[in-house]
């Protein structure tokens, strides 16, 4: 398969990512009978600038909470973002997002959706197409330019939707579960393609997954996250050399001891979720 | 009134391109086009043959129940000679435009005020009440009010239109812009779009998919408001015709401005029908047939 190619690089004037630091955050939601439930407990973590920084909990513990919060779609109940120091707060223009569901418009051609960032923003339709036009051929989906989503493949659609985010050149990249939804061989190479986008972009990412292969395969480092409500229960460096291929990285020795450790410290977490889903019927 | 029934339902299904069928197969799913339409005209052709035989024969009293070469030659007469009001083709166009008129404005206030109200918790718990007293008030009925308030003209039968109109959109506008994904509307929100933005590019279009299938609807009730206005009182149009028909004991009038009114509502349902599939386009073909939820 062809992987993405590698694009101008960024401009002279783009801003250093930012080290992104949460502090405390804590997030409680009402629940439908009005009882107030905690999903996210003095949540702490430092991501450095341009680290790949993966979230990994048991299915429900709150992480995609997390995500959101650091977007600003969702209101932290308290605890601060803060992004080189600065209260990150409401969405921000350095920020981007690729959702776990398809968010692409269904109404738009790929072009006029990989174009959307930069219109929203501003820029003007000539220009904006063209940027759109070089970001559809750094995805691999050029001669789909005027297709709609509903004629595309999964996996396409989760291209548009990362050309769609790429193109804003975000500085705080999240990610949560991008690739859930997409068939294991679509989702490593979708995994490696992402790798070779965030090389070229150093953006500071946090990705959430629950899977424990495609963490460690992409991350720097590997966050653990309690069963609910979310809090960190432990770090881990994933020191595997980079530049990594995804394919060829699962049989390092050293990606087996790092599954082994972590997988240790996230299954009882694992275990309390699954017991707590059967418990609730 | 045997002939306008037998009318609207043979005619009715025909223009729709049969959808492509799905799931279980029914006996006569694989018969060709062509033999089902030889006997939807055979059908026809028997149904207006043997009331022409009845009313030939004396069996049925042509002076109250009419005949099918009576209404054919009421048509040509019109088509020839003008009607009582003025020539047929002024009538045609007054139904027509008040139709036009109160449907562009229905939709646009339906619109208007179903997305204003899915948007808007407080305003949509102040006007459920009034909503639903509305819309359960015959609103025919208020054909008679507004000849009052806007005399014979046009501006009545708008009024009725709009009524009609309004109620069909609003539900479905209210109910899409309640719909709208809320991933999409984040995405747009972290992509960089204003409030604006978000209201062009993703409310209304996500709302447009549950607007355009009542537009169908609501462009038959523009006509039936149209005519029923022009029926209570007007100085022109189809309903006048059917009007003046009814008061001279003339069956054959009464049929000759229904099929005129139908064809009517058949030919803007067709235009409608091409706009939906202009504007749907980025739907699978097969959903943009369908009927909306």
């Amino acid at each position: 398969m062809r992987s993405f190619t590698a694009g101008p690089d960024l401009p002279a004037t783009a801003d250093p990512a930012p080290l992104l630091t949460l502090n405390g955050l804590v997030k409680r939601h009402a629940d439908p009978s009005g009882e107030l439930r905690t999903v996210v407990d003095s949540f702490d973590l430092t991501v450095p600038p341009g680290e790949f920084c993966v979230l990994i909990g048991p299915t429900g513990c709150g992480k995609s909470t997390v995500l959101s919060m650091i977007c600003g779609t969702t209101r932290p109940s308290d605890g601060r973002i803060l992004a080189d120091g600065a209260v990150l707060a409401g969405t921000d223009p350095r920020t981007g997002f690729v959702f776990q569901t398809d968010a692409v418009f269904p109404w738009k051609t790929v072009l006029a959706n990989v174009a959307a960032g930069p219109r929203f923003r501003g820029a003007g339709k000539k220009e904006s197409a063209q940027r759109a036009r070089d970001w559809i051929r750094r995805v691999g989906l050029s001669g789909f330019e005027e297709h709609f989503p509903y004629q595309l493949s999964g996996g396409m659609r989760k291209r548009v939707a990362l050309a769609q985010t790429m193109i804003n050149g975000p500085r705080i990249l999240l990610l949560d579960e991008p690739f859930s939804g997409l068939d294991a061989q679509t989702r490593q190479i979708m995994s490696g393609e992402l790798l070779g986008l965030w090389e070229s972009l150093r953006a500071t990412v946090v990705m959430v997954t629950h899977d424990l292969e495609e963490a460690i395969a992409l991350a720097d480092r590997v966050v653990v996250l309690t069963a609910g409500p979310a809090s960190v229960k432990k770090e881990f460096v994933i020191d595997l050399p980079r530049p990594r291929r995804i394919q060829e990285i699962r049989f390092h020795p050293r990606f087996a001891e790092l599954h082994e450790e972590i997988w240790s410290t996230l299954s009882d977490e694992v275990q309390i979720a699954y017991a707590r889903s059967t418990a609730a019927g | 009134m045997p002939v306008p029934q037998q009318q609207a339902e043979i005619t009715a299904p025909a223009p729709v391109p049969g959808p492509p069928q799905r799931g279980r197969s029914r006996s006569g799913e694989n018969t060709p086009r062509w033999v089902v339409l030889t006997l939807q005209i055979g059908l026809l052709v028997v149904l207006l043959g043997s009331w022409q035989v009845l009313a030939d024969t004396k069996t049925i009293d042509t002076f109250f129940f009419g005949s099918p070469t009576g209404t054919w030659d009421q048509l040509i007469s019109w088509i020839q000679h003008g009607t009582p009001p003025g020539p047929l083709q002024d009538q045609i166009w007054v139904t027509f435009q008040e139709a036009l008129i109160g449907f562009v404005i229905g939709v646009a206030l339906g619109v208007f005020c179903g997305v204003l109200l899915a948007r808007n918790a407080l305003l949509a718990r102040v006007f459920k009440v009034y909503i639903g007293v509305m819309n359960s008030v015959p609103r025919i009925v208020l054909g008679s009010v507004f000849v009052i308030w806007f005399g014979l003209g046009l501006k009545s039968k708008v009024a009725l239109v709009v009524v009609l109109v309004f109620f069909s959109v609003f539900f479905n506008a209210f109910q899409g812009a309640r719909d709208v994904d809320r991933g999409l509307e984040s995405n747009a929100r972290i992509l960089g779009a204003s409030r604006t933005e978000v209201m062009l590019h993703v409310v209304l279009p996500s709302t447009f998919t549950w607007i355009i299938a009542s537009l169908r609807i609501a462009f038959g009730l523009a006509i039936t408001g149209a005519v029923v206005g022009e029926l209570i009182g007007a100085t022109q149009g189809l309903g006048l015709l059917i009007y003046e028909a009814q008061g001279n004991f003339d069956p054959d009038g009464v049929y000759a401005a229904l099929i005129i009114t139908t064809v009517l509502a058949l030919v803007a349902e067709g235009l409608i029908t091409l706009l939906e599939r202009r504007a749907l386009r980025w739907r699978p073909q097969h959903l943009n047939l369908g009927s909306e939820p």
